[in-house]
């Protein structure tokens, strides 16, 4: 296997986290199936993961993880209600443009939903809009006229999204440069890991 | 080297008839390891044979045809496996097909061979398959028709293989392919030198009907797309000469197609395959439930389809998927956008070939030594 623990992201450990052993687990925007990988090793579970990009595809193919090729925003169709215990989506609603669907087809697929974003109200980010620039960041690396980040929000905007449409939040996590944050989260906070359900 | 095996056990078919002895041609290429775990069955299509790689020493231009996928240093490198394929019970290049003599009667077959399903087709190479002691493929394989058989192969024999890898598949014809393949058994049947099937013995053949046969075929190989790119509205000579000559560079194609088609392909043959096709159907049996008819499958299995294929269209091959996902079996998925239609598959495609080329490394990082 050529994928090597040291790359993994800081959000693996904090999804795992929620996931007991032996379940069936399905990953949108799997990248090249680290995370897959990970849960596999640690955890022993089945599943697949969804890439749209041909070189992940090729790598998940090379890494040995199920990959299926499809476009997350034409939603999950390949996948029946309730047949996952967790619906994983990592870093990547902020680049969808239909948000509210997909939370939707993670709840209809999955038993629970586990979902990572950049928090855009960490206060490194708040400096940067407050001296009058976009935020760019190792968390967000692009600029903002090549960046695929078209939805970003804060914990705060999150958990008020959560809200209004009766999604559960069952727990969360939020991480500054790996660690825990307690204190003020969507301040100090530069990573939000959610726990939940329908 | 072309080789070939006789059978004398009867083999029981699927329209009831039952073939009490038959002879399969095949052609295998690189070794078979001590374990006998690397060998991987590759499956033809339509109008193809069991000369899928190489070239013979005698016809240096008689090229495989999959040459291009399959061969040393290829995405199934025959430096690493034991390629097997065989000519297709029923077909026309050397395994008993309608050109061959009926024992009961001395006479060939003809328009008497029994019908062949591609279950038939997998029984009988499962059966070679344990003559050459080979209790367990690697993987089977195969593009269209032959990717059905992968695919029937994956649930007949679900212990027989460790991957099936199902290119430019359907887990069964739509009502349009069943029309186009009507059409082109009509054309046969209704050439007046088809007699019944019995031609042979009239020292004749259907080549017209078979030849329209063909050039029907290759309309549904082809995108729309790469036909206008390939052809469009080419006339072979400058302006219109309003006449039904051959004037339209697609006419001249077609006709082109259809003439060699017809020069070396059996018309009983080419009509048993496409009945064939129309009725392979696995979800059938099962109340038209294909994850019911799936759930057999242990293999773990690669689909691949075409973005441009309208044959047998992407939305198809996700049927297949979907049913693999429903059984919580393995399987990976990749649409390849390719121009070509359904002839992609066996065309050089970078994605394509590095897809199957990765899939194989990781097959082979499976064998035990």
């Amino acid at each position: 296997m050529i994928i090597n623990v040291p790359t993994q992201r800081a959000d693996f450990a904090a999804i795992a986290q929620w996931i007991t052993r032996d379940t069936h687990v399905l990953d949108l925007g799997c990248g090249d199936g680290t995370l897959l990988h990970y849960l596999q090793s640690t955890r022993n579970v089945t599943g697949y993961g969804v890439e749209i990009d041909d070189h992940n595809v090729l790598a998940c193919v090379n890494n040995g993880i199920n990959v299926i090729q499809s476009d997350l925003e034409q939603g999950l169709a390949e996948f029946a209600d309730h047949s996952f215990d967790y619906v994983v989506l990592s870093q990547t609603l902020q680049a969808m443009r239909n948000s509210e669907r997909i939370m939707q087809e993670m709840l209809r697929v999955g038993r629970a939903g586990i979902i990572t974003f950049p928090n855009f109200g960490y206060w490194k980010n708040r400096l940067q809009v407050l001296s009058g620039g976009m935020p760019v960041s190792q968390n967000l690396p692009y600029a903002w006229y090549d960046t695929p980040n078209i939805h970003h929000c804060t914990i705060a905007d999150f958990e008020a999204f959560c809200a209004a449409r009766n999604i559960h939040i069952l727990a969360r996590t939020v991480l500054t440069n790996g660690e825990t944050v307690r204190l003020w989260p969507n301040f100090y906070g530069e990573l939000a890991v959610y726990h939940f359900g329908g | 080297m072309p080789r070939s095996m006789d059978f004398k056990q009867a083999l029981p078919l699927q329209c009831g008839t039952v073939l009490s002895e038959y002879t399969l041609a095949y052609e295998t290429y690189g070794t078979l390891n001590t374990n006998a775990s690397n060998a991987v069955l590759v499956c033809h299509a339509l109008n193809a044979s069991h000369h899928v790689a190489g070239v013979y020493a005698d016809q240096p231009h008689n090229i495989g045809w999959w040459d291009n996928m399959i061969g040393p240093g290829k995405p199934l490198d025959t430096d690493r496996f034991f390629v097997i394929c065989i000519n297709n019970l029923g077909g026309c290049h050397g395994s008993t097909g309608p050109l061959s003599i009926n024992p009961q009667t001395e006479q060939p077959w003809g328009g008497h061979f029994p019908m062949i399903t591609v279950e038939d087709w997998v029984d009988a190479q499962a059966r070679l398959a344990d003559a050459i002691g080979i209790q367990q493929f690697a993987a089977v394989m195969g593009g269209s028709l032959g990717a059905m058989q992968a695919l029937a192969w994956s649930i007949r024999y679900p212990s027989r293989l460790r991957h099936s890898i199902v290119i430019a598949c359907a887990p069964n014809l739509s009502a349009q392919n069943i029309a186009f393949n009507e059409v082109a058994r009509q054309a046969i049947m209704t050439d007046p030198d088809f007699y019944d099937g019995d031609y042979q013995q009239h020292s004749s053949a259907p080549k017209r009907g078979l030849r329209v046969a063909r050039m029907v075929g290759h309309i549904t190989y082809l995108s729309d797309d790469e036909m206008a790119h390939k052809f469009g509205r080419q006339l072979k000579q400058g302006d219109p000469k309003y006449t039904f000559a051959s004037e339209f560079e697609i006419e001249s194609y077609l006709r082109h197609q259809g003439d060699k088609f017809a020069d070396y392909f059996d018309a009983n043959t080419y009509l048993r395959i496409t009945k064939a096709l129309d009725y392979f159907d696995p979800a059938h049996a099962h109340g038209d439930n294909l994850t019911q008819a799936m759930a057999s499958v242990e293999a773990a299995v690669l689909v691949i389809s075409f973005t441009t294929d309208w044959r047998f269209a992407p939305a198809r091959s996700r049927e297949i998927v979907r049913a693999l996902i429903d059984n919580r079996s393995r399987v990976s998925y990749a649409e390849i956008d390719a121009p070509h239609g359904h002839d992609a598959f066996l065309l050089t495609d970078s994605r394509y070939h590095q897809l199957v080329s990765r899939y194989f490394a990781r097959i082979e990082s499976e064998l035990k030594p």
